[in-house]
């Protein structure tokens, strides 16, 4: 895992003068399933197409295997890309399509025929090969692009949300598949997507992106439990975010009470973020609680409910948890030392209201 | 009865279009040599053309620039609506204008501005200057015939193409070619049709060169004969039978696409 593939070195891109990528350092290390997680317009498609060659960069180098190639053509990148509305090629049937790379590099017939249908098998389309990609399922055309990426055995795949066109339970399949197929192979995956619960799932690694600007880097379980900045907090899961003062080590005021906590190394007094997670909040009974608030109101979700709580300073608490409450009733939150994350309060732009809607269209469309 | 009123109606409006043709169709065999008069049926007027050495050589100069033009446009055009398509937006709403241009000034003023190129040049006006003034007056037909293909066609096809190491002149052939061909096969028709009715230009392009309708205009000018009746009624056909054709091939071609889906 520790040889670095590709490396992107400040990276600037601008579309009528409007910045897409504004300053972007990264590296992807061999065999890594590295996520670029972010709301529309952030910068992460346009960064995978820098790295497959559709565009180039106004600034920077783009790095591959040590070697700088920010003047190789796309057709001659050792990457392939899946594209997000699948692209086969209509008046090609699937054998074609998936031999497409092959017959380029003019592999002989028969031998491609072996590796067409072993390829179709890997991704389950076995005996597809006679079918025409518009009679196939949303599903199956998007095993046939994989197929058609794959058989070229590129050392990059490149995802551009190839999950984002089907439904929640194909999604949810393919998901592992991929996955699955990703380990198999021993192939780099670069996935784009905008779905937090997918990157959440699939990836080794997770790059949030706003703006143009890299928000954090980390593994799923670092980007969900220590988010470095309200905007990542806020995006990635749901969370309670909330002003505090950093007393001294382990002790962080907020909402008018002094919790002890986890973190340390601020400034004394230092203005901080606190995000606590909706299901790390405890609901007890209100004499029990070191707050005591008001049940808002109550949502069943399917796994669990979700809570709203007013505090006495009329402050709003999420809470996710299976306890039965009802509304009106009078309740005392708890938190642990570990429920509560403290970061350096930021300038960073929350996602803005704006965002939040495009998300919402960008996940209707899907 | 109110269908059978739009019958009528409808047979008003064909009679009044096709009364002309069928006119001319009919007189085309008629065996006296005045037009107003039907002394009976007789073949003599097409034997007469064919043995007419004038109407023969402007045919074979009217299709062979039919078919030099059309090819030669249809090429050049293809290639001019890929690279326009390709542009930036302003630049490409600035050089399709361009194009429109000469489709909409009229036919005298571009017929005028090219003779006087030629000569301007030095070029002999005959056989040449004739088929790269039909050329010319043909590309922007064939451009946006094409120009709504690409449109259709997404941006991905070809960068698939190429992301999967097909370099660009690659890509074009194999992927984007295909998907625009109906576009391209209208332009080519279009052009072909185009080049075969055009006097104006043609009049005004070449000397030495006639092409039929310049032929039947200088015939005309004399005194009508019977045999243009006979040729024009062979042009007629030609044409009909030339639509029927493609009109068939379309409907077979969305039939089949129908049963793959």
């Amino acid at each position: 895992m520790a040889e670095r593939l590709i490396e992107l070195k400040h990276i600037r891109k601008s579309f009528d003068g409007e910045a897409a990528l504004d300053g972007i350092d990264l590296y992807i290390r061999k065999r890594e399933f590295l996520t670029l997680l972010g709301p529309s317009g952030c910068g992460k498609t346009t960064m995978l197409r820098i790295i497959a060659g559709f565009e180039s960069a106004d600034e920077g180098d783009v790095i591959f295997d040590g070697k700088r190639i920010n003047d190789v053509p796309a057709y001659k990148r050792n990457v392939n890309t899946v594209f997000q509305r699948y692209s086969l090629f209509p008046h090609m049937n699937v054998a074609d399509n998936v031999a497409f790379g092959l017959s380029i590099k003019k592999v002989d017939k028969k031998e491609r025929a072996a590796r067409v249908s072993k390829m179709l098998e890997l991704v389950g389309l076995a005996g597809f090969e006679k079918r025409w990609p518009d009679s196939l399922s949303g599903g199956q055309q998007q095993r046939v692009a994989i197929a058609r990426a794959l058989i070229n055995e590129p050392e990059v795949l490149l995802l551009d949300e190839p999950l984002a066109a089907l439904d929640l339970k194909m999604r949810k399949e393919m998901q592992l598949e991929l996955k699955k197929m990703q380990q198999q192979l021993g192939i780099t995956f670069i996935f784009v997507t905008h779905d937090q619960e997918e990157a959440l799932t699939m990836s080794d690694t997770i790059v949030v992106m706003s703006r143009g600007q890299i928000q954090q880097i980390g593994t799923p379980i670092d980007i969900y439990n220590e988010p470095a900045n309200a905007f990542v907090a806020d995006f990635i899961g749901e969370s309670n975010l909330i002003d505090g003062v950093m007393n001294a080590d382990y002790r962080c005021t907020f909402a008018g009470h002094t919790f002890e906590c986890l973190d340390k190394g601020f400034a004394k007094n230092e203005q901080v973020e606190v995000v606590v997670r909706p299901e790390d909040i405890d609901i007890v009974p209100e004499e029990k609680g070191m707050l005591s608030c008001m049940v808002e109101s109550i949502v069943f979700m399917g796994v669990h409910y979700e809570i709203m709580l007013r505090g006495e300073d009329g402050m709003e608490w999420m809470v996710h948890t299976t306890d039965p409450v009802s509304v009106g009733e009078r309740v005392g939150i708890y938190l642990e030392p570990d429920a509560i994350h403290v970061m350096k309060s930021s300038d960073e732009p929350l996602a803005s209201e704006q965002e939040a809607e495009e998300w919402a269209e960008a996940e209707e469309q899907a | 009865m109110k269908k059978a009123g739009r019958y009528i109606w409808l047979s008003l409006v064909l009679l009044f279009l096709y009364a002309p043709i069928l006119t001319l169709i009919i007189f085309s065999f008629n065996a006296s040599k005045t037009m107003g008069n039907w002394t009976g049926f007789s073949l003599q007027w097409y034997v007469e053309l064919f043995r007419d050495s004038t109407i023969m050589q402007s045919l074979w100069v009217t299709l062979s620039i039919a078919v030099l033009s059309a090819l030669i446009a249809t090429f050049i055009g293809t290639l001019a609506a890929i690279g326009i398509h390709s542009m930036k937006k302003r630049a490409r709403g600035v050089v399709e204008n361009i194009t429109y241009m000469p489709m909409l000034s009229s036919e005298t003023v571009i017929g005028i501005s090219m003779m006087l190129l030629f000569l301007f040049l030095g070029f002999k006006l005959g056989y040449g200057t004739m088929l790269i003034a039909h050329i010319t007056f043909n590309l922007p037909y064939v451009i946006f015939s094409v120009l709504p293909k690409l449109r259709q066609l997404p941006a991905s096809q070809y960068e698939a193409a190429v992301d999967l190491g097909a370099k660009p002149h690659y890509a074009l052939r194999k992927i984007v070619l295909p998907q625009i061909m109906p576009g391209v096969i209208t332009g080519a028709i279009f052009a072909f049709t185009l080049s075969i009715d055009d006097f104006v230009i043609s009049y005004f392009t070449s000397q030495d060169v006639s092409n039929l309708s310049m032929t039947i205009y200088s015939m005309a000018r004399r005194g009508l004969s019977p045999k243009i009746n006979a040729l024009s009624t062979i042009m007629f056909v030609s044409v009909v039978i030339l639509l029927v054709v493609v009109n068939v091939r379309s409907s077979r071609q969305a039939r089949k696409e129908n049963l793959v889906r």
